[in-house]
């Protein structure tokens, strides 16, 4: 059982209470595939990707940055019971679409930098803490049912 | 993972930007490392106080970016212009390696809260390559 302080659970509430999810899932699927340009093998039907301007502006990006965001809503709504949360969303990532889990820590730092970078210094060390301990959990519960 | 031009000329003309905040960004990843990590902090039990504003934090993250800045300077051949570096951290400070990459992952951080609208995923693929490439000329000697 992951235990939260009342500063960890605050935090996270109010970050993607504020966050606008379209824009931040965007930009930080976006960073993802030119930071680390090997993840572009999971995206092979996304069409052009072959740079960072064609990358931002193709739309499949768009939407699935959307879709992994709202799947990380799931766990800010039950951060008390993430890893059975995320059951169904490990299994999907192991036997469907064979992600390998290193990359979710990939995506995580990314959205770190995207979020770090609109919340300027509302993002102070302790609320980095939080939001990467937070994404932590989430990673952990997404691993869980590969094997 | 090698330093292209491209990444080097990138590397570069970001760092120009950076100019007089790179101490604050320095003091601010160190900060950042040993909150978020807090195991990092046993390198430095010997320090009166670790604490985000402290002088020794202020004077450490000085020490630690200006080495960084002058690897910029360095990029064709990190190895060779790191050596003492290298040495003192194989021989005399012990820093496990793996604790390179949390530093640099909160030098990024720093410099997305203070450079949002230059820090672009084009920049940062650079930049990250460059931390990397400096952290492994870091380790050379290690073994």
């Amino acid at each position: 059982m992951v235990e939260w302080t009342e500063f960890e659970r605050a935090t996270i509430q109010d970050i993607f209470s504020k966050m606008d999810y379209e824009s931040v899932g965007h930009n930080a699927l976006t960073r993802c595939l030119v930071v680390y340009p090997w993840t572009q093998r999971y995206f092979g039907n996304f069409g052009n990707l072959y740079n960072a301007a064609a990358i931002m502006g193709n739309p499949l990006v768009a939407a699935h940055g959307t879709v992994v965001l709202h799947g990380l809503d799931k766990a800010v709504k039950n951060m008390d019971n993430i890893k059975a949360t995320y059951a169904e969303l490990s299994v999907l990532h192991s036997e469907k679409l064979h992600v390998d889990p290193d990359n979710f820590r990939l995506l995580a730092d990314c959205l770190t930098i995207v979020v770090a970078a609109r919340l300027g210094s509302g993002f102070t060390p302790d609320v980095q803490a939080a939001f990467q301990k937070f994404l932590a959990v989430v990673i952990s519960a997404l691993t869980k049912q590969y094997h | 993972m090698s330093l292209t031009a491209k990444d080097k000329a990138v590397v570069k003309a970001f760092w120009g930007k950076i100019g007089g905040k790179a101490d604050a960004i320095g003091q601010e990843a160190l900060a950042r490392m040993f909150i978020a990590y807090p195991q990092t902090k046993t390198y430095f039990a010997h320090w009166p106080d670790l604490s985000p504003g402290s002088e020794s934090v202020k004077k450490h993250g000085k020490t630690v970016i200006g080495a960084i800045t002058a690897a910029v300077e360095k990029m064709d051949d990190l190895i060779g212009g790191l050596s003492s570096l290298s040495d003192l951290h194989a021989f005399k400070l012990r820093v496990d390696p793996g604790n390179f990459k949390i530093l640099s992952h909160n030098i990024l951080v720093a410099l997305a809260v203070n450079f949002p609208g230059d820090f672009t995923p084009e920049v940062h693929v650079s930049v990250d390559k460059f931390l990397a490439a400096l952290s492994a000329a870091l380790a050379d000697k290690y073994r």
